[in-house]
This record gives structure tokens, sequence and C-alpha cells, in this order.
């Protein structure tokens, strides 16, 4: 129990007390806590353990970069996994939970895995599973305790109850960090007159500022100039990448409380002109002998408790520095009555502060203590970087500083590689083109003044900063070796990577930086290295006696934080996540009972179930319907397209394998139209309505593409033809009208419209009225009976539909579905979405007859190609069971052969139940098709479902191949 | 995020657009033979650096654009309109 809350000072609100909850214990601290300052000022030291050996862990730092103290934050549903402690602010009713332990952070059974370290060094899953083989057993059985002992917290494994939302924003400058740097930056370009949003991550401004002693207060006046100079100020928002086009992905914490109906994080979009990064740097740590036990921090993070939280972290307190900034938290500690002891590596620096015992060039050698810090052994380091303990402080908190790494990961995710800089030890960005800067302690700069400077000096244009040494330049240390008794000297706390499982890994040969990492996972953990990275690297470069520069760094990506997927989603989730498509006779359908199916974003009604009924029942008597009264059916998601102008004929007859210039007005046509490469892509019908205009109605699936391929062809390769293309699929609603009555059921809603053979032929299309309202009919026929379809403005097409009924359902008549509808088109040997798989040439799906041999068009060329005409191809042909009582299964596998070889010769692609006819039947694609199979018999396989079946192979046109009923 | 300045539109995400082949390609008559449709088809580059392809603003005014992109840098240029006679007719 070695943190208190100090009595004065402080961002906080001692008038606004909150209760949390910590491992089922209550505690309480104030509005403007984190949650790991609110922990530490109730002398709590142990918040969690390590990922590996479960040593006990405690708070290390103040910000995201956090590697002890990682929390599940929540409960149930809510439960999030993996929060840094430093990052959460403290709210009412707090529930946290310590991870990587049983039953609790203070008394974790696992920790005996620290006992068998030795078992636990790089690389130990490569070389302990090597022997077993993947997908056996044994491997599962591993494999289950693997991810048990590495897990990092536990998700909920219920959906996300939090909501999220997406904001788009533009503006001159994006500045990202509210430090001394970035505040300067905004302020300077506000008041030159740009438009400026500042991101901190956060959730209080200030950055640095709130490190220092008086520096709240500083913050305060500099935050109130940005609100006065118009900047949009936007606290606990991380820029997490940043990307192509000078665009920023950013994550802003809403709130931790949204409530029923609020929005918990927002993911901001924002496009600005330029980026300022004033995204600080982050304290390195050294690697020493037991420097994970809780009560070694970060020595800036000792400030940041000390003046932001009024909270210190320990009673008695040794810091150890290898640069100026530990005199700074020493100078801190002491003012705030806490004992000190600072340790200089260096044999040189400032001046020792005022009650501050400064010992020079001493380091520490070892952390005396079991579960945490109860002294510290220390020495001096030889002339091989090696130390020897010759005496040792009693302490409860040991505050290091090993030097700085800006924080450059934003400007690697742009791709320029950050170099290394040898005045300051530390790796800046890389140059890059593109319109973002680094300011302040990101570019190096770690004077506060100086860092306010570099930020008015980028906003006006100036040159950034140019880092520079100092007068006591900083000692560049990453380990105190000892050639003593060893302990963990740990490089990555939260993956538990130690400096020589580093070692080990570039003598097993992993001397890449890129390999060594992955080997040794450093730097793979939720903070992405940034604590780690730095001493890593140089531990290697040690190693392999190169030098920091020739090892080179890892690349950064997104995120720099790890972020929600939910986050990502946005609103975009459940029906949100793809937008529903209903035909204007939706509402009607299903008031009259229809269940619906989606075909693609539509909705389409699949069967109408009376009492009862299964899909199977009911498609089977709307099939029956068709073939011997009439069926209605809603056909409006076909797609729809009016090809309109002078060169509209000329364009359809390139566009189309048929030809459709000679097309006369009050016809309509079927066609067929290829891709570049020769294989079938649509089919629809071209109706032409005068000289000049045209519809054109494609299949529902490829409405979107159809239209984007006609205007390709118009803007690109045919920009002479005078050709307007309106897409209409969404205005027309269209109703086929299908069955032996269709003539009986439009003469009763029509009037004055000859619907004779004579007057209005197969084929043939005119105007009328139904039910008041304007509508084009076409007797087309889909299902292989006498039909009509109905074609008539959105907003009439309900008034449309009820007449249509009114006289269909007298006569016996039903609406069918999908489902009816595919049926009556395998009984016809339609080909349609499950045959037109994008590989087929028009000879495969039986339709070569149709080409034009007049005229050129798409893809003509290349159906010549030898293979498109090999006669071992994938063609249409019907199967139906030898035993007329079996039934067949759509994507089964065809074979000849007793013991099907690979994939078989081919594969059924559509079956049903025929009523016509009395048994199933189905449409497949078989190599050599009819000339090759017809009337010969084929195995179906159907391992999972119904065993093998035997099949015949016939015409696909099982029913009218004259098409009598059509044209009759 | 790739950001194109269709002409007619103004910069806009290209999550806008829809990406639309290499418009270096010249598209043979449609009677031309096999061998030059094949060669049309089939036959690409795959350019290091600079290179132009066509983009359609599928969500925006739905013009065919030429963009110029680097394929290394992803860095985008100019886009202009695809139709040879759009630029001078919308003057
Ligand atoms: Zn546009």
């Amino acid at each position: 129990m070695s943190g208190y809350r100090l009595d004065n000072g402080g961002l906080i609100d001692r008038s606004e007390p909150l209760s949390f909850i910590f491992d089922g214990k209550s505690y309480s601290g104030y509005e403007g806590d984190s949650l790991a300052s609110a922990l530490m000022a109730n002398g709590v030291d142990i918040v969690g353990r390590g990922f590996k050996y479960h040593r006990p862990r405690g708070i290390m730092s103040a910000s995201v970069e956090e590697g002890g103290a990682i929390l599940t934050v929540g409960a149930g549903r809510f439960r999030e996994p993996n929060v840094k402690a430093p990052t959460q602010p403290l709210y009412e009713g707090l529930i946290a939970t310590g991870q990587n332990a049983w039953p609790s952070v203070q008394r974790d059974v696992g920790r005996i895995n620290d006992v068998f370290k030795r078992f636990l060094a790089a690389g130990f899953y490569y070389k302990t599973f090597f022997g077993i083989r993947k997908g056996t057993k044994d491997w599962m059985i591993f494999e289950s305790f693997i991810r048990k002992a590495a897990g990092m917290g536990r998700a909920s494994r219920e959906p996300d109850p939090d909501k999220y939302e997406t904001a788009h924003a533009s503006c001159d400058l994006l500045v990202v960090g509210s430090g001394p740097a970035g505040l300067a930056t905004a302020k300077a370009a506000a008041e030159m007159g740009k438009d400026v949003i500042l991101a901190e991550q956060d959730f209080a401004l200030g950055g640095s500022y709130l490190s220092r002693a008086g520096g709240i207060g500083e913050a305060v006046a500099a935050i109130n100039g940005l609100r006065e100079a118009g900047v949009t100020i936007l606290p606990r928002t991380c820029a997490f990448g940043l990307y192509d086009g000078c665009v920023a992905g950013m994550i802003e914490q809403v709130t931790d409380d949204p409530g029923l109906h609020g929005v918990r994080q927002r993911m901001w979009v924002v496009r600005p002109s330029e980026i300022v990064l004033a995204t600080g740097a982050l304290e390195q740590p050294l690697a020493f002998g037991n420097n994970d036990r809780p009560g070694v921090m970060q020595a800036n993070a000792v400030r940041t408790y000390l003046n932001r939280y009024a909270v210190s972290p320990g009673k008695r307190a040794v810091v150890a520095t290898t640069n100026d900034a530990g005199y700074e938290t020493a100078h801190d500690l002491a003012m705030a009555g806490v004992p000190v002891t600072l340790l200089d590596a260096r044999d040189m620096g400032p001046d020792a502060p005022e009650g501050v015992k400064v010992m020079r060039g001493m380091v520490p050698v070892r952390i005396k203590g079991s579960h945490k810090v109860e002294g510290v052994e220390i020495g001096m380091l030889d002339d091989e970087g090696y130390a020897k303990a010759r005496d040792t402080l009693s302490c409860d908190l040991l505050a290091v500083s090993g030097g700085w790494t800006p924080v450059v990961h934003l400007t690697s995710h742009r791709g320029p590689k950050p170099v290394w800089n040898d005045d300051i030890h530390a790796f800046l960005a890389g140059p890059t083109n593109e319109p973002i800067r680094c300011v302040g302690a990101a570019a190096g700069v770690y004077d506060h003044d100086a860092c306010i400077a570099s930020g008015k000096a980028v906003a006006a244009g100036e040159a950034g900063p140019v880092p520079q040494a100092g007068a006591h330049p900083a000692l560049p240390l990453y380990e105190i070796k000892s050639r003593e008794k060893k302990f963990k000297r740990f490089v990555d706390p939260q993956h538990d990577v130690t400096a020589d499982d580093i070692r080990l890994a570039e003598r097993e040969g992993f001397v890449s930086i890129e390999h060594n990492k992955r080997y040794t996972t450093l730097g793979m953990a939720t903070d992405q290295g940034k604590v780690g990275n730095v001493i890593g690297i140089a531990i290697m470069a040690d190693a392999s006696g190169r030098t920091i520069q020739e090892t080179g760094t890892t690349t950064f990506r997104p995120p720099y934080s790890p972020i929600s997927i939910g986050a990502l989603a946005g609103r975009g989730t459940y029906m949100h996540f793809r937008p529903v498509r209903k035909t204007p006779l939706h509402d009607w359908n299903m008031r009259h009972g229809a269940v619906m199916t989606d075909a693609g974003l539509w909705k389409r009604p699949w069967y109408f179930p009376r009492d009862g009924e299964t899909v199977d029942d009911a498609y089977i008597r709307e099939m029956i319907a068709v073939r011997s009264t009439i069926g209605l059916c809603d056909v409006s998601s076909l797609g729809k397209i009016m090809v309109q102008g002078p060169d509209a004929g000329d364009f359809l007859n390139r566009v189309y394998v048929n030809g459709f210039a000679k097309l006369p007005i009050g016809k309509a046509r079927y066609g067929v139209m290829l891709r570049d490469d020769g294989v079938v892509y649509d089919d629809g019908t071209v109706w032409r309505m005068s000289e000049t205009d045209f519809l054109m109605t494609t299949t529902t699936a490829n409405a979107a593409g159809v239209m984007a391929k006609l205007e390709e062809f118009l803007q690109t390769r045919w920009p002479d033809l005078r050709v307007q293309l309106t897409s209409v699929s969404d205005q027309w609603a269209g109703v086929a009208v299908a069955g032996p009555k269709c003539r009986d059921v439009l003469a009763a809603v029509t009037v004055d419209c000859d619907l004779s053979d004579e007057a209005f032929p197969f084929m043939g299309i005119r105007e009328a009225k139904i039910a008041g309202a304007d509508v084009w009919i076409a007797r087309i026929s889909f299902s292989g009976e006498r039909a009509f379809e109905v074609y008539v403005r959105g907003g009439k097409a309900e008034a449309v539909m009820d007449a249509l009924w009114d006289a269909a359902k007298p006569m016996g008549g039903e609406l069918y579905g999908t489902e009816a509808l595919g049926g009556l088109r395998i009984e016809k040997g339609h080909v349609a979405g499950s045959e037109l798989d994008g590989r087929n040439s028009l000879q495969d799906m039986g339709l070569g007859g149709m080409a034009s041999s007049k005229k050129a068009f798409i893809g003509k060329a290349l159906t010549q190609r030898e293979g498109m005409l090999a006669d071992d191809r994938l063609q249409l042909v019907g199967v139906a069971p030898v035993d007329s009582d079996k039934r067949l299964r759509a994507g089964a596998l065809l074979d000849s052969r007793a013991d099907m070889v690979d994939h078989g010769l081919g594969f059924i692609t559509a079956v049903t139940d025929s009523p016509e006819l009395g048994h199933w039947i189905g449409l497949a694609m078989v190599r050599g098709g009819l000339a090759e199979w017809e009337g010969k018999e084929l195995t179906s396989y159907d391992p999972v479902r119904d065993g093998n079946t035997a099949v015949r192979v016939m015409s696909p046109h099982f029913l009218d191949p004259k098409g009598e009923r059509m044209y009759g | 995020m790739i950001r194109i300045k269709c002409p007619f539109c103004g910069e806009r995400d290209h999550s806008e657009f829809s990406y639309g082949g290499d418009a270096t390609v010249e598209y043979p008559a449609l009677d031309a033979s096999v061998e030059e449709w094949n060669k049309a088809v089939y036959q690409r580059a795959n350019p290091r650096g600079p290179h132009r392809e066509y983009w359609h603003h599928l969500n925006g005014c739905r013009s065919w654009l030429i963009v110029e992109r680097d394929t290394l840098t992803h860095e985008v240029g100019t886009a202009e309109f695809a139709h040879p006679g759009l630029t001078e007719a919308l003057k």
C-alpha cells in the first residue's frame, strides 16, 4: 500500500467523490481521476498479472503506452477487455477486474509459470509444437491450452450493446495532440484564419502541461485561447491512422455511459489540407533485473500522478535517469514531501534539485521485493555495460527515465520509415512529400519553451525544429546487464519479452528486426511496441554488432491504439449494414401473406402459403395455377433502363448478340449480352416504344452492373453515339400475369384493348389503362405459358395489382413467388443466375443460334477462341431421376463413373418438383452436354444429403418445347 | 483513402467511385480479329509508377473518368472526363 492522495492540487474535483469496484472490492476516487490514479490513491499496487509468467504488475505509466495496468472494464455484455487503466476516466459505479489471473491478481496460481520460465523463452510455442501435426487431436488439446494461457482478457460473447456513429469533417489543419506544441500550433493557425481541428487522445486537454507543477493553470489559459480563436477541440479522440490523400481516422470516446440511445464512440474521418503532429514522446524504460515489479514507473508518469491527479505513487522514491528529465521528477517528488534519491547514469548533469540526493554514475541493477518494490540494488556501469550491485537503497517507488522516443507512428503509416538521429538517440519521422509535419517532442524537441516555439513556427509555414542534444546530453543506455545470477530484464512487459529472449532469438538466426519481432512477439501486444521497441532494437543491435540505424525499426501500422470493431462499423450494423430494397408492391405482397426472400438487396415474395402449407406445398399449388388458370407475380425488381436517342437502336445492336436495329415499334425482343471475353453476361427483353425509345430489362442481380457497363461503352468506347440512358428500375413496378386465363384477366381490367393474337401477338407491347393508371403491357413469358407483363408507375402499382387480383382470384388464380417462378422456368429450360455464373458461352447455354452472323457485337471475337468452342465444355442439359420417386438436389455433382473422379463431369444448378411432369427435374451443366449424354444415365453425388441418385440426361426444354402454349 | 477530383462534382472520396480498368487499352473495332481482341482483353501491362485508369463516379455524376494514379505511391493526379467531348460541352 504505497500510493496516497495529496492534500492539495491536481485536476480533480474533491467535491465530487465517485465510488468504483476493482476485483470485487469497493473504492472511491474523484471526478477527474483516471482509473489508474484512483487505484493508486487507494494504495492498490498489484492491478494485473503478466501475460506469460503471471508475475504481479502495477501501474507503469500515465497514458496509452501502459504495459501493466490493463484491465477489463464493465460487466456482462458491456465488458470490455484490455482497457489501459490510465486512459479510463473514473465514473460513478465503474466496475473493473484484473486480467491473466485466477482467482485474483493478488493470489494467482498461474505464477508457477515463473518457476518454469526457461520453458517459456522466445519461440517457445514454435519449438514445443514443432513435432505436432496441425489438425490432429494433440494439436487441438495444446491449442486450447495455449489460447487460454495466452489470452489477454476476454471479450463478452454477447452482441455489442453499444451504439456507434461516423462523422465526417474537412478543415485546413488537423493538429494531433494538445500539449504545448499542439496548442501553440492550433492557436497560431487559427489566428491566421485557418479552420483548425485539434484532437487529443486523453480525456483532459493539455498534454505535458498537466505533468508540470503549476501547469494546469497554464493549460487552462492556453485552451481558453484556442476556444476564442475558433478551434474545434475534440478531447478523448485518438487519431489512430493516417491514410492516402491526407485523410485521418480518429475515434472519439463520446461517453462511458451512453444511456439507452446515446452513442458511445464516434469515428471521425477527417480530410484536412494539412496535418501537424504534436503527438509528443514516450519515455523509455531501462532493462534491469525485475524491472517489471509494481512500483517501477516511468519518471514522467510519476510527475503526472503528482501534479495532474494529486497522487503520490510512493512514500520513498528512487529516480533512475539517463537524461535531464529525471531531475524534474525528483524535484516534484521532493516538493510533495517524498524522500527521494536520484541516480544519474551519467557523470554529469544539472545541479541537484532542492531536497534531492543525487548519485552520479549510478544505475539500478535489480529490484528487491517479490511482489512489489521494496528496494533497489544499485551499481556502476563498466566499459562493457555490465553493472555489479554494490549498495541497496530502500524504497517503494523507482521512477525510471531511459530517454525519449518521439511518437512517429502516424507518419510511419504513410510509408516513410523512421530515421535514427544520433544527436538525440531517437527515431524521428522519415522524410515525406505530404503536408504532414511534426512539432514539439514528436520532432525530438523536449524543452517546454522550444516546443511552443516549434508549434508557432510550423503554423507560420517556417521550418520545423532541429533537435539538439543540449548542455547535458542524454546517455544512450538501454539495458543494465549483470554477470551475477540472472534476473528477468523486461523489454516488453505486456508480452513478457525479456532482453535474453531477444538475444536468444538473435543467436537462433532471427537477425532481421522484423523476424525477431515476430519470433519473440516483441512489440506485438496491445501497445504495439510503444514501450519496448527501441530497447529491443538496441539490444539486437548490440548482440549482432550493428548500429541501431543498421538494425532498423519495424513498421508501424494503424491503429495507433486499439479501436473497437463496432466503431469502424458505425451505424452499419444489422439491417443498416445493407439497405433493404422494397418493391412498390412490397406492402401489398405482405398483406396478401407473402413469405419474403432476399434477392440481393431486394425483398421478393418467395411463396404465399395458405393455412399450414410448407414452402413445397405452396409453390406446387402456385405452379399448377399458372399452368392451368392464372397466376400473378411481382417482378418489379427486374432492372429497367430507358435507352433513348437517334442511335439507340445501333447501340443495342452492338451490345446484344442478336439484332435490335430492325425491331419494329410496338414489339419486344429477348436479348443476350456478352462480356468482352465472350462469356454470357446478362439477358432480358427490350421493348421498342418509338423510333428512338427503348426500354431494356435486365436480371435483378445485374441491374446496376449493366447500367454501369452501358455508360462505360457510351462514354469511353463509342462517344459518337447519341444515346441517353436512364435507370427506371425503382420508378416502375412490374407484374407478370401468366397462365391460360391471362387474356380474361386483362380483358376484365382494361378498356378498348384488343387482346387477340392478331392485334396483340406474342412479343407485342402496347399502352393501356388499368384502374385509371397508364400502363405498358407486353406479351412476354418467362413461365412458358401465355402471359403478359404489366408495367406501371410505382405509385399506382397497388391500385393496378388490386384490379388484376380482383379479376384473377374468382377465376381460380393464385399469387406466386420466386420459388414457383423458378420452378416454371426450369420446366421451360430458361437459364437464370444459377446457370449464368460468368463462365459460359452462348453455345454452352444452348443459345448459340441467337448470335447474329450479320453484325458485330461485344464479345463476338473472343467467342471464337479454341477453348470457347471445345466439345467437352460444361453445357446446359436437363436431368430427371431414373426412379421417378427420387428427388434431386441443386449443387449435387454428376459423374458417369461408379466412384466420382475429382469433381465429376458436371453439376446440377437448379431443381424443382414438376407438378406437370409428376417428378423432379433439374437443369445441369455437364461436360459434353447433350451431344455426349442425351438419353444416358449419370449418377448425382450428394453425400451429405440424399446420397447417390441415378439421373437421365435430356433436353432442358422439359415442357412444350415448341412454345405452343406461349404463342397460342 | 484516395481522393479523386471529379471535374463535374469536385474532390470526393474514392468510396464514391468504382475502379474501371486500364485506360491505356485501345479497344479494337467490334469486327476486329480474335488476335486483336485477345491483345486488348488479356495482354495487359502492370506498370510500376504513373498510370492512367478508368474510374466511374458511380455514386456521383456517373461520369467515366480517366484518372492519373501512381501505382507505387497511390498518389492521384488529374482526373478528366473519358468522353472526349464532355469537357467542351460543359463549358
Ligand atoms: Zn462526378
